[in-house]
């Protein structure tokens, strides 16, 4: 009857962990993104008080652990006694929407120039690597300013510039990818047996390069947030009353003087958000393409 | 080298008219710009007259030659807002961008060479390992934000320098901090690994034998060596620079181009906003360009294989 059930605890978890191939894993930037996840899912259903909420008796309260704080407010309040706390949560719904359509966009826009570029070769090549180079040449702020300069700020304005800012970088990096898989053997006896252009690129391309694009596209959540937050700061990006981490440190700026913890608190909230992001795209490709290190 | 030299600058000003073109449709996008430039209750023969003018009744090609005709002679039209040309305008803010994105690019270079440099020589030491903290806390931390930060903390509590505002040197040390801070962490990593590359080769490895001291090994025949990598990658960081000060602009109230022309945006002055645009990719063109002729002047080998 007693059998080999007597390894000590944390062994078995360890062995469990090596196992399941869990060593290494960056748990807590994990659990940092599930957060944001939840937050952006919940929104105002799981925040403490209304993100929009106003209440000027209680404006600049400071955060719990300072004089004249309380629980109510764990992280302050703003100049007009809105919660930062729930505001921040409310505030991840822009990230994440913004950081999942962006990404899908320039993500599937770049994999298919790539993928044409360096399959075909010769004058779509060029043409497409010249629009790279073109797209490259203005500053993406530059694009977002003459963006929302001609049509009207807003979320929808974000997404666009950050699809036309990132495609060139996932089809430089794709087309280099597909250069390499097109002398494959397998890609070129597909040829000869006359399987159709459309096939090869969704069952012999693709599921080869579906690695790549998803380090590439984990390493772009952490720049998306930020970019987001630097339009909506500026006042180009997601408007009121819809809250954002970078909209509520463009208010925040204005009262510098008075409270530093409307200043400090979102700010963190998106370094935290972008680290986590950053640990878990770092981890990522280590595991699965450790050749992209030079990103 | 003259071949090099030619083929650059083509490719140069291939992407320069490509920004140009991507600057005008752009503009075009915004619907009929006669709506936005005469009264709501203009009658339509006027509205007729300034189409014909403007030769917004031409094909649209016709329409981006004349664009860039005129573009070409400098003329983007006048300023709603500051009544004076746009590109002048410009012209005479962007001494101020350049100063502060040399001054972001110094600061940054500042940092990230010692601490490379350092990183590589002692790797897996405290140094390295601080480096690496850092590099990820700096790579998620927006410019904004560094900026805000560094006002609250220098200019709100300890009163050393100036919140905002153009002038001495005081003025400049909080925006080129904010600017520069970015870009730390990848000029970092490429110091360290180009540095850890150049210390395993025989030449480093002979002068260690010969006893040349290890300050001259490392900054004289190792560092050199190692500059190069960076170096290929100044331009994009000088441009990216450019494209931060926007926002670093906007923040310390500095009278750049991009305050400007964020500025303009918001009253929808478009002449500003298209020459404040199309500057910023000529100088960013303007700035690989540089960059990509110069190193064959620091590497002779990269000289000689074109």
């Amino acid at each position: 009857m007693s059998v080999s059930i007597a390894t000590p605890g944390p062994r078995l978890l360890g062995r469990l962990r090596l196992a399941l191939g869990l060593r290494g894993v960056p748990w807590i930037a994990l659990l940092v993104l599930l957060l944001v996840l939840i937050c952006a899912a919940g929104g105002e259903a799981i925040a403490p008080n209304d993100p929009n909420d106003l209440d000027l008796g209680a404006a600049f309260r400071p955060p719990v652990f300072e004089l004249g704080g309380s629980f109510a407010t764990p992280l302050g309040t703003d100049n007009l006694g809105r919660d930062l706390l729930s505001r921040i949560m409310g505030g991840a719904r822009v990230s994440v929407i913004v950081a999942f359509y962006a990404i899908i966009l320039s993500g599937s826009i770049g994999a298919l120039a790539g993928m044409a570029s360096g399959y075909f070769g010769g004058m779509i090549d060029t043409l497409i690597m010249r629009l790279v180079e073109i797209q490259q040449s203005v500053p993406s702020v530059a694009l977002a300013l003459i963006l929302a300069a001609a049509l009207s700020p807003g979320l929808t304005t974000v997404i666009v510039v950050i699809a036309l800012t990132y495609w060139a970088w996932y089809a430089r990096i794709i087309r280099g990818e597909v250069l390499s898989l097109k002398t494959r053997d397998y890609v070129a006896y597909a040829r000869v047996a006359g399987v159709g252009t459309a096939t090869i690129f969704l069952r012999h391309l693709l599921p080869n390069i579906l690695n790549t694009l998803l380090v590439l596209a984990t390493l772009q959540v952490g720049q998306v947030i930020l970019f987001e937050a630097s339009l909506s700061f500026l006042g180009l990006g997601v408007q009121q009353p819809d809250v954002s981490w970078g909209l509520m440190l463009s208010d925040a700026r204005q009262y510098i003087t008075h409270a530093w913890w409307p200043i400090t608190m979102p700010g963190l909230a998106i370094m935290l958000t972008c680290l986590s992001a950053n640990i878990v795209g770092d981890w990522l490709r280590d595991r699965l393409d450790p050749h992209l290190r030079q990103l | 080298m003259t071949r090099f030299i030619l083929r650059r600058l083509g490719e140069g000003a291939i992407s320069i008219l490509g920004a140009s073109l991507i600057v005008f449709v752009i503009s075009r996008l915004s619907g009929d710009p006669v709506v936005l430039m005469l009264p709501p209750d203009a009658p339509a023969s006027s509205v007729q007259a300034l189409r014909q003018t403007l030769g917004l009744d031409q094909p649209f090609v016709i329409q981006y030659g004349m664009f860039l005709t005129r573009a070409l002679h400098g003329d983007f039209g006048q300023s709603y807002r500051w009544q004076m040309p746009a590109l002048r305008l410009i012209l005479e803010r962007l001494p101020a961008t350049v100063q502060l994105a040399v001054a972001g690019l110094c600061f940054s270079l500042c940092v990230a060479v010692p601490v490379g440099v350092f990183s590589a020589v002692n790797h897996g030491g405290w140094i390295d390992r601080m480096g690496r903290i850092f590099a990820m806390l700096g790579q998620a931390m927006p410019a904004f934000w560094v900026g805000l930060l560094l006002i609250l903390t220098f200019a709100i509590q300890l009163e050393w320098l100036p919140a905002f505002g153009y002038g001495g040197i005081n003025h400049l040390v909080l925006p080129a901090i904010a600017l520069g801070w970015y870009p730390v962490a990848a000029m970092t990593r490429i110091v360290r690994s180009a540095m850890l590359d150049v210390l395993n080769t025989d030449h480093i490895r002979l002068a260690r034998a010969l006893g040349i001291p290890e300050r001259l090994i490392i900054w004289k025949y190792a560092f050199r060596n190692a500059a190069v990598p960076l170096l290929t990658m100044l331009g994009v960081y000088f441009a990216a620079m450019l494209g931060g000060s926007f926002v670093v602009e906007v923040i310390f109230a500095w009278p750049g181009v991009g305050r400007t022309v964020v500025e303009a945006v918001f009253s929808r002055d478009f002449p500003v906003v298209q020459a404040g645009v199309l500057s910023a990719s000529v100088m960013f063109v303007l700035a690989n360009l540089l960059v990509d002729l110069s190193y064959g002047f620091v590497d002779p080998r990269i000289r000689d294989e074109r």
